[in-house]
């Protein structure tokens, strides 16, 4: 995955995977990075102090240049190709037209003209709907399936025939279902993200080292006392990349759920700038969503790294 | 005097992907209140078998097992076992590890005050009462192993059980920690049961050395008695001639009459 991304307020400012606070700091760039930092340990040494500060501004740059590097190279081919093609915004234009979808993110002038503020925050919501009930169901469905052979063996070729079905074809079921587009895109998130969990949280359960399960056997341990003390930590990290994939997977599905069955939205958005021809706009909505998606796994992530004890 | 723990013609197959394969045969053992068995062998020859079949973690094919002249039908707090890569819980504290098992044991009876207090004393006894609040990644392997046999001995069981405890660490603390149990032991008085493949361990700690022929369908080879009287020290036994000789007869054993080829 690209470590970088680009933040629409300013196309040159650069975000680092490693950090998101980056992305919140980034406009005070002589701020102590947040990567490597050097300490002196003799604070009266002038000569050492003014050393070590140098050493510092100059690591930051060496892990600043690189992806800010990238970052440009992006822009030149965009401009390039923008040139060439007829129609294609070049990143200027772009940027001007996106200060002004920023300027008033929330206002709303009906149900299909509202501003990028309520098309993001709808599609979350979807997204966290259909992603939570996922999570509800998948996660414990994955820990039956992962304590018990038989369940195991059983779930096998539903989950086999079911999981490489490509999401979208689940719509129309869930539009005949519920009768509505919105929940049906929520269906349709839900049954994409919930593979992931289900499949990984399973694994994490049979992947429990044997050592932890003969000390619950030794010490005699209820089912219960397993389960919080030994069981659920030992799983949690195999987990969370479960939760992580689903929610990668729904944020990747929701744009294309939202372009078929409307509704306010980043998807619906796309599809209805697509049909007044603002290829602006398509741009900044996909340069947001991969935003949006970078947080998501981000926090995800900083979530993880809490549950990592080894 | 009663023998306290008995194995009786125990024979252990396993069946495997390849067929079966027999580990144990006619395996018979008793072991005395109060005394330190160790159980020596190759790699390979089924010792841990033994003392997992003890533990009740495994069944045996065929024979019986007692403790306490009750058949062994499954793990039992009475038995406490420390393994040979300590086995802690990497998400719970020191004190945690072992309040775990206070915990099992001691709940109907005691109050938390109380359990609390015996977790301290174990992690006491094995002189890790600075290390009780870290987690097992920030502490060295011979404290972790020392939180494994604290945890153990917090049970107060009346078997411990101890699977090359000392087999993972360096030979300057696996020396400092035999010391140690050697101490502990003293005082706690327990039956002991240690699997070891260190011959001078087995001397050092041991009232009897149990040692194994070499697998499939090992078999109780040759048991020696080590009658060195205790408390034993380690630089003054490098010297007596008793403990060289009975050191060289375990070797003789291993390394004459039951040579395991190279493989």
């Amino acid at each position: 995955m690209s470590a970088i991304t680009m933040s629409k307020e300013n196309l040159g400012s650069v975000s680092s995977k490693q950090n998101i606070s980056a992305v919140a700091a980034n406009e005070s760039v002589l701020t102590p990075a947040p990567a490597p930092v050097l300490v002196a340990k003799d604070a009266t040494a002038p000569a050492a102090k003014t050393g070590s500060l140098a050493l510092q501004v100059r690591s930051f740059f060496e892990w600043l240049l690189p992806p800010l590097f990238g970052l440009l190279l992006l822009l030149a081919v965009w401009t390039l190709l923008s040139y060439q093609a007829k129609g294609l915004p070049g990143p200027i234009s772009t940027f001007k037209s996106a200060v002004v979808v920023f300027s008033d993110p929330f206002y709303s002038n009906g149900p299909n003209d509202q501003g990028i503020g309520w098309n993001i925050l709808n599609s979350l919501k979807r997204v966290g709907l259909g992603f939570g009930l996922a999570a509800l169901i998948g996660i414990p469905m994955g820990f039956m399936i992962g304590r018990f052979e038989f369940l195991s063996r059983m779930a096998a070729p539903i989950i086999s025939l079911l999981r490489p079905v490509s999401p979208l074809a689940w719509l129309p079921i869930g539009l005949l279902v519920f009768k509505a587009a919105n929940p049906a895109a929520i269906w349709v998130i839900f049954i994409s993200a919930i593979w992931p969990m289900i499949i990984n949280t399973a694994a994490g359960v049979a992947k429990v080292p044997q050592d932890y399960m003969n000390v619950a056997r030794v010490l005699n341990l209820s089912e219960w006392k397993i389960f919080t003390k030994i069981l659920f930590p030992s799983v949690l990290p195999y987990m969370m990349t479960g939760v992580r994939l689903s929610i990668g997977v729904a944020w990747l599905v929701i744009v294309a759920a939202e372009m078929l069955t409307g509704g306010v939205g980043l998807g619906f958005w796309v599809w209805d700038e697509w049909n007044n021809l603002n290829v602006e706009h398509i741009i900044i909505a996909i340069v947001v969503v991969g935003i949006v998606g970078l947080l998501l796994e981000q926090a995800l992530l900083l979530i993880a790294k809490r549950f990592n004890y080894e | 005097m009663e023998k306290y723990v008995q194995l009786e013609n125990v024979n252990m197959r396993f069946t495997t992907n390849k067929g079966s394969f027999e580990a144990l045969r006619g395996i018979n053992l008793g072991i005395k209140e109060g005394e330190f068995v160790s159980i020596i062998g190759h790699s390979g020859c089924g010792k841990s078998t033994v003392l997992s079949l003890i533990a009740g973690l495994l069944k045996p094919t065929d024979g019986l097992l007692f403790c306490a002249g009750r058949e062994i039908g499954g793990p039992g707090p009475e038995r406490a076992v420390v393994f040979q890569n300590h086995c802690l819980l990497p998400w719970l504290s020191c004190f945690e590890n072992v309040y775990l098992a206070v915990e099992r044991v001691f709940a109907d009876t005691e109050s938390k005050q109380q359990m609390s207090k015996r977790t301290s004393a174990a992690l006491e006894l094995v002189g890790l009462t600075h290390a009780t609040d870290k987690r097992p990644n920030e502490i060295s392997g011979g404290m972790k192993q020392r939180v494994g046999i604290a945890r153990a001995l917090a049970m107060e069981p009346k078997v411990l059980l101890l699977d090359e405890p000392f087999g993972a660490l360096d030979a300057l603390t696996r020396a400092n920690l035999q010391d140690e149990l050697m101490r502990i032991m003293a005082k706690s008085g327990c039956t002991t049961v240690m699997v070891t493949h260190d011959v001078d361990e087995a001397v050092l700690l041991s009232d009897r050395i149990v040692m194994m022929t070499n697998g499939p369908a090992a078999a109780v080879g040759e048991i020696l008695e080590v009658d060195l009287p205790r408390p034993r020290k380690r630089l003054e036994l490098a010297e007596d001639g008793r403990y060289n000789h009975l050191r060289s007869e375990v070797l003789k054993f291993l390394y004459e009459r039951h040579a395991k080829k190279a493989a």
